[in-house]
């Protein structure tokens, strides 16, 4: 019997088509745009002006705060302007505008792939190394990752947590990485170890990933400390408390953090960007983005420069099929439908999905009948449907009693309601209107 | 039998006699005193419990006007004046007539104008959908369409119409009690002055675009060419991020700026039709020139911040 966690989840169609897509390098684009707000936090103050010459690597925005991250530019080139640019959302936000004339890199970053095991940095200096490499979540949460490894006085931490799950279908990224970069991600990890001082280290990966799973169980046996556990299949395991639940069987107290239970989790894409910041000295300016879809023709994985626009990825992957009905930045259970394809590629650009028409569209509302299917698969113990309807009713306090802030965002309630009732939009407009409160009410 | 019926009407009298005795006292010990003004006050308010106030009903607002030494600050919308009076009258105060407002939709970007570049399937709620993204149209700043301000309304002064999909004010229902205009997530309603006739100008536009951008996304856009401040005799329109913007307090009504809109922006609602009718040649050709006068606006104004 596999570990998984014990309350709720679903278990989605995968559709891993890119699974056996070797991740290729993107061509360089043209321009990019790289956004200064990629990531948790406050959006970063912009160092460079109109008309300067930047190397890849080079620094573009500076870091506006603890929780806030540095930016790189992530080609060699002009500063064409810094201006507003529709995202992902479709909403005009501040874009660092380069015009592509080369590639040359910043002299300090080591260009070899070559592996290097030794690590030479102090638990210190490794962080504030992370710190200005502007690593954040790659998992999508864009969380900036020196903020995690900052452990507070107090607090012990004895294990720390791979995540490997990818929970969520279609998307490859992270299952590549495992396959093709997993001496870097085990000396990646070592170097995590070191900065928390820890010496246990769990990697969790789904069971559909077998190959994953048998390549990094032969190469742990050198690297003491490590151990890769498989986990059955269901979403939203790659959930950090539902992964931990997985993993250690330890419960993140409500409102609490992982390091509460003593465990912090990182990303596999992360602890990759951790090991080429830290051991070549190379600031986070490219990400790997799975290009996939049932009726794209050349499902990919791509290693992309961060402010490249989507659709170059797209056509990359074979072109935009004819019946496409929505475009989906990340995956289908947590992303969110692009409203422009000019938009950038962003640190937490997991996945590009493109969804056929007739898969694209909700279904047809009707009324909820308390059959309490979302309620047996919150993995947060939730009532969804109790949610939805106290933010309907704008009772902002029995939201609040109810754990509305506990709440994952994992839409497995909307996914599996009969009814068709969108319970994550309006649980969502809940949480921020608590979150609110809460803000307030401290001040 | 006729002793059973005795007793029980002798035994439960007794029992209920005792009890008001006991609840007599308990009354006079835990007796809290309650100024009897509020309600009367609360009598004179409409009882609409909209909280247009800022108090949680009329009930709520009647406390906090007993209380207050000085009310001139506090208003009901929905009364209005006479309500005020009413009150003052009562708590022996004294208070301003204050203008009535209304409520004013400032957009116009109609099915027609505003051209849908995707489709949302999501909650029909605008508070989601603009949590979500900008919206079905290039205009991030415009109306959603999705109705949460007819919802918001207690007095049914709000609908949308089903031609423009943009939502339409009753003024003669509406009490400003300014619910719509906190339920838009996009902050497109406004309370605006009432005035003679329900006479209205207003920019009827949000967009804080740059001239180009926002002439793309929408036909009838407010472009910031500043044409309306300069014609303006009493000083009354502003240009902030590329977006005019006319003081209520200022405006007298002369719809000088409504002829020189080159997009139309700018909207002269209830009043008569004019006397002499402009050449349309001209009226043509001048939205070209007046988007070239903005960019030049626009960068005259990034010389001034650089």
């Amino acid at each position: 019997m596999l570990k998984t966690f014990a309350k709720g989840g679903v278990h989605p169609a995968e559709s891993k088509y890119s699974a056996s897509s070797v991740i290729e390098n993107l061509p360089l684009p043209k321009t990019v745009s790289i956004p200064i707000a990629q990531h948790i936090g406050a959006p970063s103050k912009p160092v460079v002006q109109k008309g300067d010459k930047v190397k890849v690597g080079d620094i573009i925005a500076e870091s506006a705060g603890f929780v806030s991250a540095n930016i790189h530019s992530s080609v060699f080139g002009t500063v064409s302007k810094i201006d507003n640019v529709l995202d992902s959302t479709g909403y005009k936000k501040p874009c660092v505008i380069i015009d592509v004339e080369g590639d040359e890199w910043n002299e300090n970053i080591e260009k070899l792939t070559d592996l290097k095991k030794e690590i030479g940095l102090t638990d210190k200096e490794i962080i504030q190394k992370i710190n200005q490499s502007g690593i954040v979540g790659l998992g999508g949460a864009t969380f900036p990752s020196h903020v995690k490894l900052s452990i507070p006085d107090g607090k012990k931490i004895d294990v720390l947590i791979i995540n490997g799950v990818e929970c969520e279908p279609y998307l490859t990224s992270d299952h590549r990485l495992m396959l093709e970069k997993s001496e870097e991600m085990l000396v990646g990890i070592q170097i995590l170890m070191k900065a928390l001082s820890v010496n246990r280290a769990i990697i969790g990966i789904e069971n559909n990933k077998s190959d994953a799973i048998e390549h990094l169980s032969g190469l742990v046996k050198n690297y003491p400390g490590i151990e890769v556990q498989a986990l059955k299949v269901k979403y939203p395991q790659g959930g950090e408390k539902q992964l931990i639940k997985a993993l250690i069987k330890r419960e993140v107290p409500s409102g609490g953090l992982p390091l509460d239970v003593g465990a912090v989790v990182h990303n596999v894409g992360t602890v990759f960007a951790v090991y080429e910041a830290v051991q070549k000295n190379k600031p986070l300016f490219e990400r790997v983005v799975t290009v996939t879809g049932k009726s794209v023709k050349k499902p990919s994985n791509f290693m992309v420069r961060i402010g490249t626009p989507v659709n170059e990825l797209i056509e990359a992957a074979g072109g935009l099929p004819e019946d496409t009905g929505k475009v989906i930045s990340g995956g289908p259970m947590m992303g969110k439908a692009l409203n422009a394809l000019e938009a950038p590629v962003a640190k937490g650009t997991s996945g590009i999905l493109i969804l056929p028409e007739e898969m694209a569209k909700r279904k047809p509302e009707s009324t909820c009948i308390r059959c309490a299917k979302c309620v047996s698969v919150c993995p947060q113990g939730l009532e969804p449907y109790l949610l939805n309807k106290l933010t309907q009713l704008e009772k902002n306090d029995m939201l609040e009693k109810n754990g509305v802030m506990d709440c994952i965002e994992c839409g497995s309630c909307a996914f599996t309601c009969p009814a068709g009732l969108p319970l994550l939009d309006y649980i969502r407009l809940g949480k921020s209107r608590v979150s609110q409160i809460i803000r307030s009410r401290k001040q | 039998m006729s002793t059973t019926i005795l007793f029980t009407i002798i035994s439960l009298s007794a029992i209920g006699a005792g009890a008001a005795i006991i609840l007599y006292f308990v009354a006079q010990k835990f007796k809290v005193y309650e100024d009897p003004r509020i309600d009367q006050v609360e009598e004179a308010l409409p009882a609409a419990n909209c909280g247009g106030c800022g108090y949680p009903g009329c009930r709520g607002f009647a406390e906090a006007l007993v209380k207050a030494d000085d009310i001139s600050e506090l208003y009901c919308p929905v009364g209005g004046n006479e309500t005020m009076a009413a009150v003052a009258k009562i708590l022996g105060k004294e208070v301003e007539a204050k203008e009535p407002l209304v409520a004013v939709v400032r957009c116009s970007g109609s099915q027609e104008h505003r051209k849908r570049v995707n489709q949302y399937d999501g909650a029909s709620s605008c508070a989601i959908s603009s949590s979500l993204y900008a919206g079905e149209t290039d205009c991030q700043y415009g109306c959603l369409g999705l109705g949460d301000c007819v919802d918001a309304c207690d007095f049914d002064a709000i609908y949308m119409d089903e031609k423009t999909g943009l939502p339409v004010v009753i003024d003669d229902n509406c009490t400003a009690c300014g619910a719509c205009v906190k339920a838009c997530p996009n902050d497109i309603i406004e309370l605006r002055k009432k005035n003679k006739k329900d006479r209205k100008i207003f920019v009827s536009c949000v967009n804080q675009d740059k001239g180009g951008i926002a002439r793309k996304s929408c036909k009838v856009a407010c472009i910031g060419c500043g044409k309306c401040v300069k014609v303006c005799p009493f000083d009354a329109i502003t240009m902030e991020n590329f977006l005019a913007y006319i003081d209520p307090n200022k405006c007298k009504l002369c719809r000088k700026c409504v002829t020189e809109c080159p997009t139309g922006a700018i909207l002269e609602i209830n009043f008569p039709p004019r006397k002499v009718k402009e050449d349309t040649k001209d009226a043509k050709s001048e939205p070209k020139e007046a988007l070239e006068k903005s960019e030049n606006n626009s960068s005259t104004q990034k010389n001034k911040e650089g």
